[in-house]
């Protein structure tokens, strides 16, 4: 190869370099402007809505289409409600699931059972939502409703949740529902995470005479909790934004009750069921402003699951 | 060997086999492990030396295809005929790895974390506990200050003594070393050597390492392994200076190994 062969050579190498560099930044903030871009759609569309009730519109249980009179407070506590249940159902449950697919179970289940728990998170959100309508909620109606009712209800304080009439649907059936489909998302990425720790650090928890439990809980957590609480957010984030399967069984009612039994709405099942039907600007926009709200609710929570790890770490000692 | 005789005897091996699934790792192991000693393995890469030390506190277990035949009696019980509860097995016995495994909490709770496991003991108490091993491990010094700090923020040769200290804190009656000094410094390995003459006065010592000087510096008795199994054990000197079997000499005088 002659001198100058390779001089243009080493050019041409340059040139690919900073076109590559170039290109995965376009793309990277291509990200960036997405985002912002929503948020600005978002807030221009609610802007009607928000200069006719403003604040009110945080404290409003009213949802009026025939006389334009809109507030949240319905949607807002429903979404956050269900979500709230699912959490309390499929973390535990999860966290069970990882733990024993990577410390107890024999080895040639794991596969088995960890295909098992990506193929659940594969069924569509539709597919739950009938099943939790035709089978599941006649089961809570039959059985476990009025065993609520009976046994928990008379209960001073908590037995406020479970008040009313035994429907089936309702806040509690969407959470459970919720629960049941979040749980695969959460249980995949605390396996990966759990399965990622050091054995010689485990086997050193069990040098000093930890049990399974021990280590898992002591060692392998606080090891693994940017990973689990990151797990934990994807699976909220699915509840607090999923649509189809909540539509079906929350109840879709525009009323504010302390019981879980009855029926309500979430952000995401108003804006399926009357997205199409809005007629009028405020409406619509009306609307728009729901999704803006769930928008600064997943902000919100993910802010304070970064403000967890940081207290979290801060308990293990600082780090130098 | 008459020295190893008048020594009471904490360890003793017998018969021992060792199968990774069919792979037979320990061939007929039989070794007697004196009290209040240091015992080195030796033994080129493979040959199973780690593997007899993990069967000493019966790490092979957490593994289902991992398998010991044969007896290991600490003061005269077997431990391996799987009666024996591990979790105080593993009180009795600390075990310190290759590479620091600090847990991921604070230096305090590092010491802590393994005697309230095993023991209920008041502020002032476990105070005084996490002071004793640190200053065992000769590490007081250096983190008095900072018991709050996470057990990352130290070094790598800081790190190894706190896990010394950590096995140390909960009264162990033997302290297993797996290569305890390859991944560190030389001044942090000279550190490591003298903290284990000194707890030879305390604890019984078994110690794995493919360096042989580090052997026959703080070994009182050591043991040849090769292809898994015992070609030769004795008392150190006698093995480094005399060795009776011709294995271990080519071993030993670099001709092998």
């Amino acid at each position: 190869m002659t001198k100058l062969q390779t001089e243009s050579r080493e050019k041409f190498q340059a040139f690919l370099d900073v076109a590559f560099r170039l290109t995965t930044k376009f793309f990277a903030f291509a990200v960036l402007a997405m985002l912002v871009g929503i948020i600005v759609e978002l807030f221009i569309g609610a802007l009607p809505s928000i200069k006719a009730f403003g604040w009110g519109f945080f404290t409003s249980t009213e949802w009026d289409p025939v006389n334009v009179k809109f507030g949240a407070i319905v949607q807002v506590y429903g979404t956050l409600a269900t979500s709230f249940i699912a959490l309390l159902i499929g973390i535990p449950v999860s966290f069970g699931i990882a733990l024993y697919l990577t410390e107890l179970s024999p080895p040639w289940l794991k596969r088995p059972l960890g295909v098992a728990i990506e193929l659940l998170a594969g069924i569509p959100s539709i597919i739950y939502g009938m099943w939790g309508l035709f089978v599941f909620a006649p089961h809570l109606s039959d059985d476990f409703q009025p065993w609520l009712i009976d046994h928990i209800g008379p209960i001073p304080g908590i037995g406020m949740l479970f008040q009313g009439a035994p429907m089936g649907i309702g806040i509690l059936t969407a959470g459970i529902i919720l629960g049941i489909m979040i749980i695969p998302f959460i249980a995949s990425v605390m396996r990966d995470v759990f399965e990622i720790v050091p054995p010689t650090l485990k086997e050193s928890a069990y040098a000093v005479g930890c049990t399974t439990w021990e280590v898992v809980w002591n060692v392998v957590l606080p090891y693994t909790k940017i990973g689990v609480v990151g797990g934990i957010m994807l699976g909220l984030g699915r509840a607090l934004g999923e649509t189809m399967a909540v539509t079906f069984v929350i109840g879709n009612a525009q009323k504010l009750s302390t019981s879980l039994l009855d029926p309500g709405s979430s952000i995401a099942s108003t804006l399926a069921n009357e997205f199409n039907e809005a007629v009028g600007a405020v409406y619509t926009s009306a609307l728009i402003e729901l999704g803006l709200i769930m928008f600064v609710i997943t902000f919100i929570v993910l802010a304070l699951s970064k403000v967890l790890l940081f207290q979290l770490g801060k308990q293990e000692g600082e780090k130098t | 060997m008459d020295a190893q005789k008048s020594l009471k005897t904490k360890i003793e091996v017998r018969n021992l086999n060792f199968y990774y699934g069919k792979y037979h790792a320990l061939r007929s192991i039989n070794l007697s492990i004196p009290e209040k000693r240091v015992t080195a393995f030796i033994g080129p890469s493979g040959c199973g030396k780690s593997t007899l030390l993990r069967t000493m506190n019966c790490m092979y277990s957490l593994y289902p295809n991992q398998k010991a035949v044969g007896e290991i009696l600490l003061d005269d019980e077997n431990i391996i005929d799987g009666k024996r509860d591990l979790n105080s097995l593993r009180a009795k016995i600390g075990m310190v790895f290759q590479k620091p495994t600090p847990f991921p909490m604070s230096i305090y709770d590092n010491i802590s974390f393994g005697v309230k496991l095993h023991e209920k003991l008041n502020r002032g108490d476990m105070d005084d506990r996490v002071e004793w091993a640190l200053k065992k491990a000769a590490l007081w010094e250096e983190v008095k200050d900072k018991l709050r700090q996470s057990g990352d923020s130290l070094s790598g040769g800081q790190q190894q003594r706190l896990c010394i200290a950590r096995g140390i804190a909960v009264k162990p009656e033997v302290i297993l070393l797996d290569e305890p000094a390859s991944a560190l410094d030389p001044i942090s390995t000279a550190r490591i050597e003298e903290l284990i003459t000194e707890l030879k006065e305390d604890y019984t010592i078994v110690i794995v390492t493919h360096n042989m000087q580090q052997a026959a510096r703080v070994s009182d008795f050591t043991a040849y392994l090769y292809l898994g199994e015992l070609i030769e054990f004795g008392e150190t000197t006698s093995i480094f200076t005399t060795p009776k079997q011709k294995a271990t000499e080519d071993y030993i005088t670099g001709r092998f190994g």
